[in-house]
């Protein structure tokens, strides 16, 4: 405790230099000698504490099962899981589950990602848009995504059709929002500065607001990920019909198979975990200059 | 010679400015201002906040068309900005996603230079504020004053004939400031440009002016023109100095009642509470 308490108050008081620091060039402010420092390695980076309840989680899940406290076949041992896991990887069904779910999840997100870029965009420019499509778009973005399945398994069937177009809906919103917002909220401050500058007014938009809003388009981008994938899971379960890994979970709850649900469920989780992981590095890498707020 | 230094000269002849409150009623934040600034003079337009000081600033800049009277520049009636006069805002408004020469870059986008010697501009301008090194810092690497000598060097990069100076250095540290004065009037002798500094700073205005306009608020207009007719640099202990200021200070005195304190200007930054959380 000690030690974090002095970690911590080490670095409050390397904010403090900084903010001090006068400007006659040789004191170099804290932020940008930082830059220099070598990065620890991956090991000591990683916050280990993160670890402990799942670890604890599986312990008393296999003290219990071990212990034949519950006598079920609704219990399974974590042994159990494995060798369901093992056997799922080597026959391939994994890969085959998984690959049809991440085909759909990046085509309904980049089809969804497109009509929202130009929505978005359509809305945060266009007066005219924003006073024609705003209102319907507003009410749109109240109804929840599932209402629409009846609809659209109607229209489109129970096959990837009818589910690309659902995870294209979940991913639409968040990026029609987020560039929106992003693109109202571009500070009148820097439109001033390229006013002052003479911009046209594409150089507005290319130089100045585009830029500003990136961040927030961004962070519409990371959540229609996220969505969409939440999404795919939606629509395999939903939308009964091929092969994914909702389809998976599907299985193994209509064959009592616990074991294949607890399977699958890892693999959406730990999927989940990577596009996030995924899209932070991507983040981290495009704003990190930029800001360090950003970059945590 | 004589003739176009003569109209290069300012003119501002009976600017009124008004915005429409809420309740639909005028309120007069400019009234009547006249005023010749000479080429090459630096001129200080000192008030408190709420006087429309930097309201008359960005009306000279172009930023601002809808008054009345006019404003003539070089014997051009401003009717929108141009890169002729540049502007350095209070907060150094830079674009946090380009770094310092690059910041400096995007004012000369539409400049009529090769790629040459727009690289050249900004390096000699870099230069000029005493930041090489520095080149590539992003905005939030840099301090303060760092970042408001970034934006000055933008304001001039188009080598303007004036440079409008809208309180540039009141969200600084008193040493960075003092430093940051010197450094402006350095530029304002080296470049032999019009400049025309907005500041609420009675020592900074009579420091760095040639003449020091003092304005009253509500509606905005001007009481006075003090001519600071001492050597440079000034010496802020020189009795002269001493008495001016005293005098300037006193023509506000009486109207204390008048300025409300903690305006609009200075937004107050409340970082958020987060070292309650236990370190363990």
């Amino acid at each position: 405790m000690s030690l974090a308490v002095f970690k911590r108050s080490a670095e409050a008081s390397k904010q403090s230099t900084k903010t001090l620091s006068c400007d006659c060039g040789d004191n170099v402010p804290a932020a940008f000698a930082r830059a220099a420092r070598p990065r620890k390695p991956l090991i000591a980076r990683v916050d280990w504490r993160g670890a402990v309840l799942p670890i604890a989680a599986i312990a008393i899940w296999w003290a219990i099962s071990e212990a034949h406290v519950v006598k079920s076949g609704l219990l399974v041992s974590p042994a159990q899981v494995l060798a369901t896991a093992s056997q799922q990887i080597v026959s391939g069904a994994l890969f085959k589950a998984l690959s049809a779910s991440l085909a759909r999840e990046a085509s309904g997100f980049v089809i969804g990602t497109l009509g929202g870029l130009l929505l978005g965009s359509a809305l945060g420019f266009s007066r005219l848009a924003t006073r024609m499509i705003g209102p319907s778009f507003d009410t749109f973005k109240q109804i929840s995504l599932f209402a629409w399945i009846p609809l659209i398994s109607v229209w489109f069937g129970l096959g990837d059709a009818a589910k690309v177009v659902f995870l294209s809906l979940a991913a639409l919103l968040p990026v029609a929002a987020h560039t929106c917002d992003g693109i109202h909220a571009v500070p009148r401050a820097y439109i001033e500065v390229a006013r002052a500058f003479r911009y046209s007014r594409w150089q507005l938009i290319r130089a100045v607001i585009l830029p500003a809003a990136l961040p927030s388009i961004f962070t519409g981008l990371y959540l229609a990920l996220i969505y969409s994938w939440l999404a795919t899971l939606g629509a395999e379960y939903l939308l009964v019909a091929g092969s994914g890994i909702g389809n998976t979970l599907i299985d193994g709850s209509e064959q009592f198979r616990m074991d294949l649900v607890l399977f699958g469920v890892v693999v959406v989780g730990v999927t989940g975990w990577a596009l996030n992981a995924l899209a932070r590095a991507v983040e981290r890498a495009m704003f990190a200059r930029r800001s360090e707020a950003a970059a945590r | 010679m004589t003739s176009s230094t003569l109209s290069d000269s300012i003119d501002i002849l009976h600017v009124s400015k008004r915005y429409a409150r809420q309740d639909g009623t005028p309120l007069a934040v400019l009234d009547d201002i006249s005023l010749r600034v000479r080429p090459g003079e630096f001129v200080s337009v000192l008030g408190s906040s709420g006087c429309g000081k930097s309201t008359l600033l960005r009306l000279i800049a172009g930023l601002d068309t809808d008054y009345n009277g006019e404003i003539v520049v070089a014997g051009d009636k401003v009717r929108d900005t141009s890169l002729e006069r540049g502007i350095v805002f209070q907060d150094h408004r830079l674009f946090p996603w380009l770094t310092a020469s690059q910041n400096v870059l995007a004012a000369l986008r539409n400049a009529p230079l090769s790629a040459k010697q727009k690289r050249d501009a900004v390096a000699q301008h870099i230069a000029l504020v005493g930041l090489n090194g520095f080149e590539h810092a992003y905005p939030h690497q840099l301090s303060g004053g760092m970042a408001q000598r970034v934006a000055i060097a933008r304001g001039l990069v188009n080598r303007p004939r004036v440079l409008l100076l809208d309180e540039p250095f009141s969200a600084l540290d008193a040493l960075t400031r003092g430093r940051l004065q010197d450094e402006l009037q350095r530029i304002w002798e080296h470049e032999g440009i019009t400049m025309i500094l907005v500041t609420h700073d009675v020592d900074e205005a009579l420091y760095l002016g040639d003449r020091v306009v003092t304005m009253a608020p509500r509606p905005g207009r001007i009481k006075r023109i003090v001519d600071v007719a001492l050597p440079r640099p000034r010496d802020r202990n020189d009795p002269r100095f001493i008495r001016l200021r005293e005098e300037v200070l006193a023509d506000f005195a009486g109207h204390e009642d008048d300025t409300p304190h903690g305006g609009t200007r200075i937004p107050i930054v409340n970082p958020p509470i987060t070292e309650w959380r236990l370190a363990w």
